[in-house]
């Protein structure tokens, strides 16, 4: 029994040194001088005064947001928590779940049509013009709810000591053929391989997307838990090419210097080119809608932009935004003409094409 | 008033006049059975409203495909467990061979490594770039094949879980009464037919409890099935909740998986048997084998071999990102508030889950019947769920009717005690079997009263089994991913969320600090509370 307790007591002393769940690992330690108690006390104090405290639930990964963040806090002396989500879809129904009564500030997603969703339902504010017009309206919301904060192409991924240069397709269309038997990888649970279906059922109707789902499906499409995991396996030659967003090998090129992939860009157009922003948006319920705007204009300021772009790989919305090292520009990128703001309403359908096809 | 002989073939079945439990007994078994039910009643919920039967455009084919995919492994992992557990027990607690209590040690330490870190391991040291593959091709042999597919899943669970029967059964195999085997021997038996007919009998209850944990965990597992593609039903459950806004078919495919768990767990109560086999202290220590020089170097290379795939290779892919990573300048101590995080709430979940399960084991195997055998299947049924459909439901409910919980340390330690009721009461369930209702019956007809036989005379009998059981589910707690995801308070980070989020975008040198310091805080109590115990 003395084990359990001395188990017990070293518990105890964790927990009590806890305390509060206050700061996600990378605030800052309490200041020289100050014991950790009464620096905890304080944190608590002015997290309890709902006026600075901005709470934002994230789609988007840890490493990514929380310099933004820091940025952000210690440029207006904002507390800012961030919920993350295991991508956005949980965080989208915590929201829908959460409704009006909902603590969250801004929703920063990760994908245009779960934010569309969140939109759809009436519980995002109307941003200002000052912040909208900030992104070109390719990349924002039609009704004003939420704006682009970046934007990221789907490319054709594939390994060129398996695939030869004149083999690329032009079209998505020609992943059915035989030629592309057994070398194909797809996420089709990921959110972007739903939203890229979602465009093609908008540009080609239900029925024709069903059809290509199942070409796919026939022509021995191996399926992958998430993009990283396609692009991966290009890379280490276990598998020829793969569907998955423009960013991933760049951040692995970044990890691992030279590796054997390329992204290759369908053309034009092409419903495989599709673009699509990453958004953020207010939440209605919100009584700290200042402070959620300030933070929105924020992550669409230069530097925030240029973080994205070096860090993450993706284009920043904003004019004179860079470039990512070694990419199109994003002008010379052209999906299928489809709205954005119209993805949401195909999730459910798109969802139940991809289970019909048996990919899910 | 105790036989010498310590095995009491007792018929279960309450005789009429038999005492029953009294109703603060039933009160507190029904409280700790609630959290359990409410995933459950969410679920029936949502399937009976008009539109619930959403099958979300999959065909009946292909629902069968995969139900027969996820039954294919689940029984294969079941039965693999079964035997490589059995073995271990039986070789480190039957057998003269040198260093039985460090092997078994050894090979109860693989339930620390989370199944989805051990997937992301085994994907490192496959394929063509993967690490064992460079050091074959540096040797001049041929690469491995990726780890994927139904073999990978089947080998992955099967290394991470047979622990569980190891920790079950040794203590049954450590109190076998000797005098029964030497009967059934001297009766003219051989010893196959004695171990059929008196040690596996005795086996039975813990050993159907072990392999129900290890079949409804593979159910429900989704991490580890996912990355190794291998499709089963549960990973669609997942497809269709990150896919859409509307959860109905997620929900419905969930309320599928039920009713198959549901057969499963009937199968189980039948399989334990009706026959309660309580067994005292023996009077001297168990017979052991000899092996011989060739046992011996058998048994070694078989542990060895087990212990290599199961702890050894993972952690040293582990320990080779973190020492690239601090190569690179990345400091380990940035995990340290996740490290802080895990270990009090999966310290706190430990000990209210394991008082909690007291008195439903006590229902379970005191005063067996429909009643208590209800409260036990509605515990083990949720348990055989997508824990991504368990947080959904308690934050549906709790968004709803208990706001002023929701997103705190109070819903999720909830939502832990109906995730993981059944780990305490495998443990307690065959610590009370094992001792029998003699001594309680002896204090109660002394005139003492339930409450102080429950504390002087059963918990202390069964300290063991308490504390092994609030190991287990401290471990469990320390692993769950999806419902922490779900209904953590904000910012409440901890090591396996850090470890997701890190794998999820490839950041494997966080990733291998936090799974590491998650494997050695692990390890204190699963080695305090259950590794040193076992040989005592």
């Amino acid at each position: 029994m003395r084990r359990t307790l001395v188990f017990l007591s070293v518990l105890g002393v964790v927990l009590a040194s806890c305390g509060d769940t206050g700061g996600s690992g990378t605030t800052s330690t309490p200041p020289p001088g100050s014991t950790s108690d009464s620096a905890a006390q304080e944190s608590t104090t002015t997290a309890g005064a709902p006026v600075d405290d901005l709470i934002v639930y994230s789609g988007r990964n840890e490493n990514f947001v929380s310099p933004v963040v820091d940025a952000f806090t210690e440029a207006t002396g904002i507390e800012v928590s961030v919920r993350y989500g295991d991508g956005t879809s949980d965080l989208a129904a915590t929201l829908l779940n959460e409704g009006d009564t909902t603590d969250a500030d801004v929703f920063w997603a990760q994908d245009p049509a779960w934010i569309g969703v969140i939109g759809d339902e009436g519980l995002l504010a109307d941003l200002g013009t000052d912040i909208l017009e900030l992104v070109s309206d390719a990349y924002r919301d039609a009704d004003g709810r939420w704006v682009g904060i970046t934007a990221r192409s789907r490319v054709l991924v594939y390994n060129p000591d398996l695939v030869s240069e004149d083999e690329l397709p032009q079209s998505v269309s020609e992943l059915t053929q035989p030629e592309w038997n057994g070398r194909l990888g797809i996420a089709p649970g990921n959110a972007s391989f739903i939203a890229f279906v979602s465009a093609m059922e908008l540009v080609e109707g239900p029925e024709s997307t069903l059809a290509w789902l199942e070409g796919i499906a026939s022509n021995g499409v191996r399926t992958y838990d998430g993009n990283g995991a396609i692009v991966d396996a290009v890379i280490a030659g276990d598998l020829d090419a793969g569907l998955v967003n423009h960013y991933y090998l760049l951040q692995r090129m970044a990890d691992q210097g030279e590796v054997s992939a390329r992204n290759h860009f369908f053309a034009p157009g092409d419903t495989g080119a599709l673009v699509m922003a990453t958004g953020a948006g207010v939440l209605a319920p919100s009584d700290n809608q200042e402070a959620a705007n300030e933070f929105i204009r924020h992550l669409l300021s230069s530097e925030s932009q240029e973080h994205f772009s070096a860090t993450l790989f993706e284009y920043g919305l904003i004019d004179g935004a860079p470039t990512p090292e070694g990419q199109l520009p994003l002008s010379e990128l052209a999906g299928p003409d489809i709205n954005l703001s119209d993805l949401a309403d195909h999730l459910d359908t798109s969802v139940d094409l991809i289970a019909q096809a048996g990919l899910s | 008033m105790i036989a010498p002989a310590g095995v009491f073939p007792v018929k279960e079945m309450p005789r009429e006049g038999r005492r029953t439990a009294s109703p603060l007994l039933w009160s507190l078994g029904m409280a700790a059975v609630v959290p359990a039910a409410t995933p459950i009643g969410y679920l029936i919920w949502t399937v009976v409203r008009p539109g619930g039967f959403d099958a979300g455009g999959f065909s009946a084919e292909r629902l069968l495909g995969l139900l027969a995919a996820t039954t294919l492994l689940t029984a294969t992992v079941t039965v693999t467990t079964a035997v490589l557990g059995l073995a271990t027990a039986w070789i480190t607690t039957r057998t003269d061979l040198p260093g039985a209590r460090i092997w078994s040690t050894l090979v109860t330490l693989p339930l620390v490594i989370p199944s989805y870190v051990g997937a992301m391991t085994m994907l490192a040291a496959s394929g063509n770039n993967g690490m064992i593959s460079q050091v074959l091709g540096a040797l001049g042999l041929p690469t491995l094949p990726v780890f994927q597919g139904f073999w990978a899943a089947w080998a992955a669970l099967s290394l991470w879980n047979f622990s569980f029967v190891h920790l079950l059964t040794v203590p049954v195999l450590r109190r076998l009464d000797p005098a029964l085997e030497e009967a059934s021997r001297g009766l003219g038996a051989g010893r196959w037919r004695t171990v059929g007919s008196i040690v596996l009998p005795q086996l039975r209850p813990a050993l159907a409890s072990s392999s129900l944990l290890v079949a409804l965990y593979v159910i429900s597992e989704f991490g580890a099935v996912s990355m190794l593609r291998y499709e089963t039903f549960t990973r669609a459950i997942y497809t269709q909740f990150g896919g859409r806004p509307d959860p109905t078919p997620a929900l419905f495919l969930a309320g599928l998986l039920v009713i198959g768990a549901l057969f499963v767990v009937l199968v189980q109560q039948r399989a334990r048997g009706k026959v309660a086999l309580y067994s005292n202290r023996p009077s001297r220590s168990v017979t052991t084998v000899r092996l011989g020089r060739w046992g011996r170097a058998g048994a070694v290379g078989f542990l060895g071999a087990l212990v290599t795939l199961a702890l050894a290779i993972p952690m040293a892919t582990l320990a080779w990102w973190a020492v690239r990573g601090l190569a690179l300048g990345n400091s380990p101590l940035s995990v340290l508030p996740h490290a802080m995080r895990s270990l009090s709430v999966s310290a706190v979940a430990a000990i209210v889950i394991v008082v909690a399960a007291i008195p439903v084991s006590i229902l379970a195997v005191r005063f067996p019947g429909k009643r208590s055998r209800a409260l036990e299947s509605t515990a083990w049924l949720t348990y055989s769920l997508p824990h991504l459909a368990i947080g959904l439901g308690f934050l549906v409910l709790s968004v709803r009717i208990a706001r002023p919980i929701y997103q705190t340390l109070v819903l999720l330690v909830i939502a832990y005690l109906a995730m993981f009721l059944p780990q305490a009461m495998a443990s307690l369930e065959a610590g009370l079997r094992r001792i029998g209702p003699h001594l309680e019956e002896a204090s109660r007809s002394l005139g003492v009263g339930g409450w102080p036989t429950l504390r002087r005379v059963t918990i202390p009998l069964i300290r063991r089994s308490v504390l092994a059981g609030a190991a287990l589910v401290f471990l469990s707690v320390m692993k769950e991913l999806p419902a922490t995801l779900l209904l953590r308070p904000t910012e409440f980070d901890t090591l396996a969320v850090r470890i997701w989020g890190a794998t999820s975008e490839l950041f494997y040198t966080q990733a291998s600090f936090a799974s590491l310091t998650l494997i050695a805080v692990s390890f204190v109590p699963l080695y305090l509370f259950v590794a040193r115990d076992l040989h005592q």
